[in-house]
């Protein structure tokens, strides 16, 4: 068998396995189509909501992204993972307590306040929509460069396979095709880290190799790259260019922007009890852990080996997998010079650089440079789509219930049957399938840059609202409103200004205070949590059942209880 | 809409009249909010601190029989570690709470 054969093999295999789970797992009430019954084991719901986290983006894309940015990339490792701890430690049991199937029901019913629910939904909506579109991209890129099949095409046939599972299964269907979906990235994550890491350190732990030395000079791994960038003229890897400040704000509004986002969030009312939620939270950690640190090993693994194999290389000798992906455009080569020598160097040095890598190159290279047997180029593309067909799912689920229970059920239409409701359920996830998908094969100009923003967005509107509604009982549903929309008003503003407006102007000189447009989302939180409070101080307080409600939002007994007289 | 009866949360809403349950919830309160309080001190001090604030300074520490400068390894690896533990100390510190404030949830589920 070939390449193409393992690929389309392997791709097939999975898509059958998700299909199949998902006629197992059928909604049968919209307990079971929102929050899958409650019944989820929370090591189950740990893998699940590691798939659900972890995107395209993640396996495809951030390793490639950490090997150009060098110390720089740990804004992406620590802020995608620290937002668990707030996690775990302010949110998860909390809600679980609550009971709720969304985040706006909870925002509107602490808040005793329908436009508190409202505004909530569209916050909800804005932010999934962003950040759904590009994972249907991404599903027809994986497909557009491993079968060669059109981009467009792709993004229609992934869109068929979450079709049909989410409007099925709902969240029931969601958790298990995304417990499956792990299982298959992770694994394809792995081999080819794995073999890496023994081929350039002599350690099969890629988390140790990181860190060992390397095998064709015997100097530590980390300090041979250093000095292949200082001989080359690119920043010390280890060192990094951004600014203290600006790392520091970046890496903070990544970290409250995931606790803030309703896709993750909403996994957590799935298992039975508090304590679950509780420990589900450390097992999603310890799963996107896995990944997270092995990306950083990739990064540099690839770096050197790139490093070292091409430059100063003449052109006629290249490895083969050079040239295979010379043919994708992930890499082009220009001789400047016309020495017939690839000088790949950074602007420290005082030659030209002829060549243009691709940061996604990074992963899906791998298999062929470790020189890898093919089925592991075909799973490595298995692992992609799984990663973007769950993160989709779960994107579109959190959209679906906004519109059939939050708008449907809470605001507009409160005696619809649980029949109805159910229905109503499963075309506005047909609908939502179907718009994503629009987006995902006519991607406005701005899609692109804007996912990256959609946890500015997050974090700076609900985590403050969600937090203070636990944790001060004082807080008025005024507050919360003004909140909620002046956080993400001044975010989004901020980030349309330089990206949209004024890209000639996006530059650490004009920035405020030196602060990117990715790092705003921390300072639109704080704006929400100062309004938020100071609203709060001087409007009547929340009606004496809502302070009730918080006291027992904080206490873990009962919320079995809940299961009894929840249909 | 607090008082829409279709709220889950309305349902469950058992009577905490009771002085004395009162006051041994909001102690149970102030011990979850301390713990809450230490653990996020831990989590700054890893990867604010070590990991983005302190880096460079610490970068001249490389980690015994690795090639790993310190600050670094926090960015990139370290800190991760220390969130994962964090949340299965809180973990065990709270089912430990629940149980001395006997309010664990009974095996109602």
């Amino acid at each position: 068998m070939n390449v193409q054969a393992w690929t389309f093999t392997l791709i097939a295999a999975s898509f059958a396995l998700y299909i199949g789970i998902a006629v197992w797992s059928r909604a049968r009430s919209t307990r079971d189509f929102y929050v899958a019954g409650t019944g989820v084991s929370p090591l189950a719901n740990g893998m699940a909501t590691a798939a659900d986290w972890m995107s395209a983006a993640s396996f495809i894309s951030m390793a490639g992204l950490i090997s150009f940015m060098g110390y720089d990339g740990s804004v992406y490792l620590m802020g995608w993972t620290g937002g668990y701890v707030l996690l775990a430690l302010l949110l998860a049991p909390y809600l679980r307590k609550y009971g709720a199937y969304t985040v706006p029901d909870f925002v509107g019913d602490r808040y005793y306040s329908q436009t508190a629910r409202i505004v909530a939904v569209i916050c909800a909506i804005f932010v999934s929509f962003t950040y759904v579109a590009g994972q249907m991209r991404g599903v027809g890129i994986v497909f557009g460069r491993f079968l060669e099949v059109d981009v467009n095409i792709g993004v229609y046939i992934g869109m068929g396979i979450v079709f049909f599972y989410a409007v099925l299964g709902g969240m029931k269907g969601i958790t298990y095709t995304q417990v499956a979906q792990y299982c298959v990235l992770i694994f394809a994550y792995m081999v080819p880290a794995i073999f890496l890491s023994l081929m350039i350190t002599g350690n099969p732990i890629p988390q140790l190799g990181l860190g060992g030395v390397d095998q064709a000079t015997g100097v530590p791994l980390l300090e041979r790259l250093d000095g292949l960038h200082e001989e080359l003229g690119f920043a010390a890897y280890t060192g990094g260019t951004k600014s203290t400040l600006d790392v520091f704000f970046i890496t903070a509004a990544l970290m409250v922007g995931t606790a803030g986002l309703p896709h993750v969030i909403i996994r957590f009312y799935t298992v039975p009890r508090v304590r679950d939620a509780r420990v589900s939270v450390g097992w999603a950690l310890v799963f996107i852990a896995l990944l997270y640190t092995t990306a950083p090993a990739v990064a540099v693994f690839a770096r050197t080996n790139l490093l070292a194999s091409v430059s100063d290389t003449p052109y006629a000798e290249v490895p083969e997998w050079f040239t295979k992906w010379e043919g994708t455009g992930l890499l082009e080569f220009d001789d400047a010079n016309g020495d017939g020598r690839i000088q790949f160097v950074g602007p420290g040095s005082p030659q030209t650089n002829e060549l243009t890598v691709d940061q996604d190159i990074m992963v899906l290279a791998n298999p062929e440079i470790a020189g890898l047997p093919d089925w592991v180029v075909g799973l490595v593309a298995a692992g992609g789509l799984a990663a973007a067909l769950s993160t989709a799912a779960g994107l579109l689920l959190v959209v679906s219930s906004a519109v059939s229970h939050d708008l449907l059920k809470r605001a507009l239409k409160p005696d619809i049957s649980e029949r109805g409701e159910l229905v109503a359920a499963r075309i506005a996830a047909g609908a939502a399938v179907v718009v994503a998908g629009y987006f995902g094969a006519h991607p406005p100009g701005f899609v692109a840059q804007v996912v990256a923003f959609a946890f500015g967005l997050a974090a700076s509107s609900f985590f403050p609202v969600i937090i203070l509604g636990i944790f001060s009982k004082r807080t008025t549903r005024e507050g919360a409103i003004l909140g909620m929309i002046s956080g993400i008003t001044f975010t989004a503003a901020y980030i349309v200004w330089f990206k949209l407006m004024h890209p000639e102007l996006n530059t650490a000189e004009n920035w405020w205070f030196g602060i990117s447009p990715e790092g705003i989302g921390t300072v639109g939180m704080l704006l929400n949590f100062a309004v938020t409070m100071t609203v709060s101080r001087v409007t009547p307080e929340p009606p004496r059942t809502v302070q009730v409600l918080v006291e027992l939002i904080r206490i873990p007994r009962g919320a079995g209880a809940a299961h009894e007289i929840n249909p | 809409m607090s008082g829409d009866p279709d709220s889950p949360g309305a349902r469950q809403r058992p009577s905490i009249t009771d002085p004395e349950a009162r006051a041994a919830q909001r102690a149970y309160w102030r011990r979850n909010v301390r713990y809450v309080g230490v653990l996020l001190i831990v989590w700054f001090a890893v990867s604010y601190g070590f990991g983005i604030v302190l880096a460079e300074p610490l970068d001249d520490i490389t980690i015994p029989g690795t090639g790993f400068p310190l600050g670094f390894w926090f960015a990139q690896q370290g800190s991760i570690y220390v969130f994962v533990v964090l949340i299965f100390v809180y973990v065990a510190l709270m089912n430990r709470l629940d149980r001395e404030f006997d309010l664990d949830e009974r095996d109602e589920a």
